[in-house]
């Protein structure tokens, strides 16, 4: 089996809930395994943690792409609400399923979930589940997480305050098994097939959200309050990464996607920076020194492509990559 | 034997990596059930078999028409009249599925051609339904006959709704294209016929007499239930509180 394909399906793994693990030794590169023998040897290995300490003594927090990705989720939701509200049928709906100029819009996961309860296949949702597929493929797949989702946006920000009070010891992360995620899909598409309920649509935060932004506050938004709050004091990013099948099904799309997030060997000091910031961080287990089995890689398919762990990292070891386009970029 | 007070609990901190990791596990699995839990409360409101809500024109059966609805909320933007509303948690796995409140807000297909199922992406709201004698919500029934005015023999003066009333509806007579607030539409009537009168269904209703007495002025609203298709004008018009009229929506057309 090829590298490339061994990734590939490794990364599916992971992305299921798999532990990342210590790759086999016969998976490195020639290269890979060099470089790591040279990061070993005594002096190299003061050099390095010396770059460390100057590196994090004057660290400046970037915001290079957090500014662009959440004005592109405040953009994408509030074309929803002006479009309805200025009656200018831009984007007609709600994420769920929409018009975008005219032409059917249906999300993944919706689509998937109406499919199974009805089972029934219709043209106009698979227009629009393939629409939304090819375009979420050619920008990273779960990119909609993280350039897109409403949901997403407020976890953040709930995230930002649930650190400072971990910091504070007000509350705390209580690590769940990122497999109950994948559990969670085939109870939920199985629900859907067997009650004929699209049961995911009644707890989905993205629809209450989405819903609530045009067509103005329901009860419905409590239970998200109760989401943001369960983030907040007991487990960090709860529903992006312990429940969310919207994310899984995004992350289907975006591990055969050409935007990747790129990693370097060469740059890397294996500070973990990134994988602090990271909501799903096992997708940069390859940063852990020793992982990385080959010089270039990939990042796996879980990654939302939000870009934080090219602010983080102070050596430029990731960035975005769009395959196919080589040096155009 | 005796050595209780030694048996303290060990802290979290003392615990084995696999002690930990079984306890991940435990967590994840009652953390998975809650939220599977929260998912299937959703049932609770539409156990019951039936239809508890009047939905929209053409909308599906409706254990089919909750399985199809995307609940994108696309029929509500292009109702003319905002008749159409989404619903909100209580209605479980309705949540974000369009209903008709008729008596706040009818359908009175001001906008000529099902607009509402042209723009619906899945056909739960059924794409085989072109002209509005088509559509099939309900029927209309005179639920209280008491206190029908036209069954009383009496007349309607003023606003059917009064001053408040937010509703709208389209009065070709006054405006071909745009509906405007039933409160700025006064009305003078020596026998009351406002459900016969702003039914958007031709023969839907008609105003029959009550006795062979031609002195009699007392009337009393029919529902041609062939016809009348439960949109839910008559609701929304009736001047009584509550409305005399209601729709049925368990009652379907004999005709189709």
């Amino acid at each position: 089996m090829g590298r490339a394909l061994k990734a590939y399906l490794h990364s599916l793994k992971v992305m299921l809930g798999a532990a990342p693990g210590k790759p086999d030794k016969s998976d490195y590169s020639e290269e890979a395994r060099a470089l790591h023998a040279y990061k070993k040897t005594p002096e190299v290995r003061l050099v390095r943690l010396a770059k460390i300490r100057e590196e994090l003594a004057d660290k400046k927090p970037s915001y290079k792409w957090r500014k662009w990705r959440w004005a592109s989720i405040i953009l994408i939701n509030l074309m929803f609400v002006v479009s309805y509200k200025f009656d200018v049928q831009l984007v007609e709906g709600a994420l769920t399923a929409s018009r975008f100029v005219g032409f059917h819009m249906a999300d993944l996961n919706s689509g998937i979930q109406i499919t199974l309860a009805q089972k029934t296949i219709l043209t106009n949702v698979v227009i629009g589940m393939v629409t939304v597929a090819v375009l979420w493929w050619l920008v990273g797949g779960r990119a909609f997480c993280s350039w897109a989702c409403p949901y997403h946006l407020a976890s953040e920000w709930v995230e930002m305050l649930h650190l400072k009070l971990v910091e504070k010891g007000w509350a705390k992360d209580i690590p769940l098994h990122r497999g109950m995620r994948t559990v969670l899909y085939v109870v939920f598409a199985a629900l859907a097939f067997i009650t004929s309920f699209t049961v995911f649509e009644f707890i989905n935060p993205v629809g209450i959200l989405s819903r609530a932004f045009t067509y103005g506050l329901t009860l419905a938004l409590a239970w998200v309050g109760l989401l943001l709050l369960i983030e907040l004091f007991f487990i960090r990013r709860f529903w992006c990464r312990y429940v969310c099948p919207i994310g899984i099904t995004y992350s289907l799309v975006g591990s055969v996607s050409p935007t990747v997030v790129h990693y370097d060997l060469n740059e890397c000091l294996h500070e973990g920076e990134c994988r602090a910031v990271c909501l799903v961080p096992h997708v940069l287990d390859m940063t852990i020194k020793g992982r990385a089995t080959d010089v270039n890689m990939d990042i796996g398919a879980d990654c939302t492509r939000c870009g934080m762990c090219l602010e983080a990292c102070p050596t430029g070891a990731l960035s975005f990559k769009v395959k196919g386009l080589g040096g155009l970029l | 034997m005796t050595e209780p007070k030694a048996k303290k609990k060990p802290a979290n901190k003392h615990l084995s990596r696999q002690q930990k990791q079984r306890r991940t596990l435990l967590l994840s699995m009652v953390a998975g059930a809650g939220v599977t839990g929260v998912g299937l409360a959703g049932y609770v409101p539409v156990a019951k078999n039936g239809q508890t809500r009047l939905r929209p024109p053409g909308a599906l059966d409706e254990r089919l028409f909750l399985a199809s609805c995307i609940k994108c909320g696309q029929c509500e933007q292009v109702c003319p009249v905002n008749a159409i509303k989404l619903a909100d948690i209580m209605d479980g796995f309705g949540l974000g599925t369009p209903y008709i409140d008729a008596r706040t807000q009818a359908c009175d297909f001001s906008c000529d051609a099902t607009q509402c199922i042209l723009a619906c992406p899945t056909g739960s709201l059924s794409h085989k339904i072109n002209k509005k004698e088509e559509v099939q919500m309900g029927l209309a029934r005179l639920s209280s006959p008491t206190t029908c005015l036209a069954r009383q023999g009496l007349g309607f003066v003023g606003l059917a709704r009064g001053e408040d009333f937010p509703g709208i509806h389209r009065y070709v007579e006054v405006d071909r294209w745009n509906p405007i607030p039933i409160a700025d539409h006064p009305y003078d009537l020596e026998i009351c016929d406002l459900c016969v009168r702003e039914c958007p269904i031709k023969n839907a209703i008609s105003m029959q007499p009550l006795s062979d007495d031609p002195n009699d002025k007392r009337r009393t609203p029919v529902v041609n239930t062939d016809v009348c298709v439960g949109c839910g004008m008559c609701e929304m018009i009736c001047p009584t509180e509550p409305s005399s009229i209601t729709i049925d929506i368990a009652a379907k057309r004999e005709s189709a």
